[in-house]
């Protein structure tokens, strides 16, 4: 074991793990992540909180995730590199261990051009293959880039994403493989629409035997309208969602299509559940939290097993 | 080249609101060739602040020169002799050659009357692309000549991110992505495994981050 974590544990032990994410609120209010994560109590072994996910100010990702440490949940810190520099980023692992984080997403992040402040400055000192690289060299070297000995391990669990729907396509496994090489040790995957190219993917993930070196969570979304479905085809970038999935949802009426979205995304699971390599789902129910334990529920992951 | 282009017309005016005679400086340099601010663009400008002053009933003298370049002491020289006859002085060169004028004539209130953009190439006519970010430590021979700093939004050196859909960047459709052709061409020179190196943290010093950069070369020295 690298860390303390519950994930990493479950994962060790070859439990099909399963993750959920919450959107942190934008504003002060500490009751909302703390209700979000209640909701999630039980259902899930680790849950991320997005670090200002497609540029939107909220509140932080860190201080978030301490939050739902409080009330006993294992939390995922997502970091991205776009808004801080070494200095910040190495700053930011020490205080998230030393606060009970276990489990650390390491991101380059949306550019801020999607966001509520498109006129900022973006920082990208490091990318998101050397934030792995960081968090690997501090816990394992027990040094900071800057070559100096640390006092006090950071013991994190490192994670980090991986879009098998982006272009070029053929590139997709490679950005992975580096990944691996820098040290990752779980992913979780964009959402999983096109199982057909996930599979494709998947095979080449197989072929250079990168499944036995990471641990592989696929990202599940469940769509809760037509509209959802339409803007994460078209105004997302990076997303695959077949017409045969929207016209899916079309097909039934409309007070019944958000049922028919929680069914697609236990049929993925279950499909997921049976893919060589795949060793978890990574749920992200964007603001529609409540719906994670019945996803799980009817895709046969609940109860979580205990482990010691 | 260094490229450049014109600041709107009525920023230029507010600028100068309080003045009435200066001297509109070009430059034979780069911003020539982007035609942002060589003899031409003197002459252009020099006339529509003219007849937006003469509408304003506020006339104003603009004396026209340009210089063979604003970024070498040696051709600032050449208005030495006349600087003294003007209130201020509307440079249209880059903003080195800006400062630097300013930095030689320390006196006279100096305007920068073009926005400097980037350095980059003559694309097609009437087009310019940024290529170089100037970061002081060139890679460009472990990313097949295509600089990811400049040519990706978020300058990722291990890219292409997960943004990058159909060989265009997630920030704009018309932009393409650095790093899908980066891929494009390792592909074409048949190197595709150099896609599999990850390229180290950036040293910044020798990029802006290290402060004002100054080259000494002590063999060429007077």
């Amino acid at each position: 074991m690298t860390s303390d974590s519950h994930l990493e544990k479950m994962l060790g032990q070859g439990e099909f793990a399963v993750t959920s994410e919450c959107g942190p609120p934008r504003g002060a209010d500490a009751e909302v992540i703390k209700k979000k994560g209640a909701l999630l109590k039980g259902t899930v072994d680790a849950i991320n909180v997005t670090d200002n996910q497609t540029s939107v100010v909220r509140m932080s990702s860190f201080s978030s995730c301490v939050l739902l440490t409080q009330i006993g949940l294992e939390a995922t810190l997502q970091m991205v590199t776009r808004d801080r520099n070494r200095i910040a980023i190495q700053s930011d692992i020490l205080g998230a261990a030393a606060l009970g984080i276990n489990n650390i997403l390491c991101l380059s992040g949306d550019h801020q051009k999607f966001g509520d402040h498109s006129t900022a400055k973006n920082v990208y000192d490091i990318d998101s293959i050397h934030l792995i690289q960081t968090v690997k060299h501090m816990r394992d070297e027990g040094k900071f880039l800057g070559g100096e000995e640390l006092k006090g391990i950071p013991k994190l669990f490192i994670g980090a994403a991986a879009n098998p729907f982006a272009d070029p396509f053929e590139s997709r496994v490679v950005r992975l493989a580096k990944k691996v090489a820098a040290g990752v040790q779980f992913i979780q995957t964009q959402c999983i629409f096109n199982l057909e190219r996930f599979a494709e993917w998947m095979e080449q993930v197989r072929d250079r035997g990168l499944h036995e070196k990471v641990h592989i969570l696929g990202g599940v979304t469940p769509m809760k309208s037509v509209g959802m479905a339409n803007y994460m085809k078209n105004m997302v970038p990076g997303m695959d969602v077949p017409d045969a999935l929207i016209a899916r949802i079309k097909g039934v009426e409309k007070d019944k299509r958000a049922e028919e979205g929680v069914k697609i995304a236990v049929e993925t699971i279950q499909q997921l559940k049976e893919m060589e390599g795949v060793h978890g789902v990574h749920i992200m129910a964007i603001e529609w939290e409540e719906m994670v334990p019945r996803i799980a529920e009817e895709a046969g992951l609940l109860p979580r097993p205990q482990i010691a | 080249m260094v490229i450049g282009e014109g600041k709107p017309i009525k920023e230029i005016l507010a600028m100068i609101e309080d003045r009435s005679k200066i001297l509109l400086a070009g430059c034979r340099g780069c911003v020539t060739v982007c035609c942002a601010g060589g003899e031409k663009e003197v002459g252009i400008l020099s006339s529509a602040i003219s007849l937006a002053r003469q509408n304003q009933g506020k006339a104003l003298e603009i004396k026209e020169v340009t210089l063979e370049r604003q970024c070498d002491p040696e051709y600032l020289e050449e208005i030495r002799s006349i600087v003294d006859d003007y209130e201020a002085i509307l440079s249209i060169a880059c903003g080195a050659g800006v400062q630097f004028l300013a930095e030689t004539y320390r006196t006279t209130p100096i305007y920068p009357g073009i926005n400097t953009n980037f350095i980059g190439v003559t694309q097609e006519q009437g087009v310019w692309a940024e290529r170089c970010q100037s970061c002081g430590d060139c890679k460009l021979h472990l990313t097949g000549g295509i600089c990811p700093i400049t040519r990706c939004a978020k300058s990722l050196l291990n890219g292409p991110c997960g943004g990058s859909s159909t060989g265009k960047c997630e920030v704009d459709p018309e932009t393409d992505c650095g790093w899908q052709m980066i891929y494009d061409r390792f592909k074409e020179l048949g190197c595709l495994e150099q896609l599999e190196v990850i390229i180290p943290i950036t040293d910044w010093t020798t990029s802006r981050d290290g402060g004002p950069r100054k080259i000494v070369r002590e063999d060429l020295k007077l």
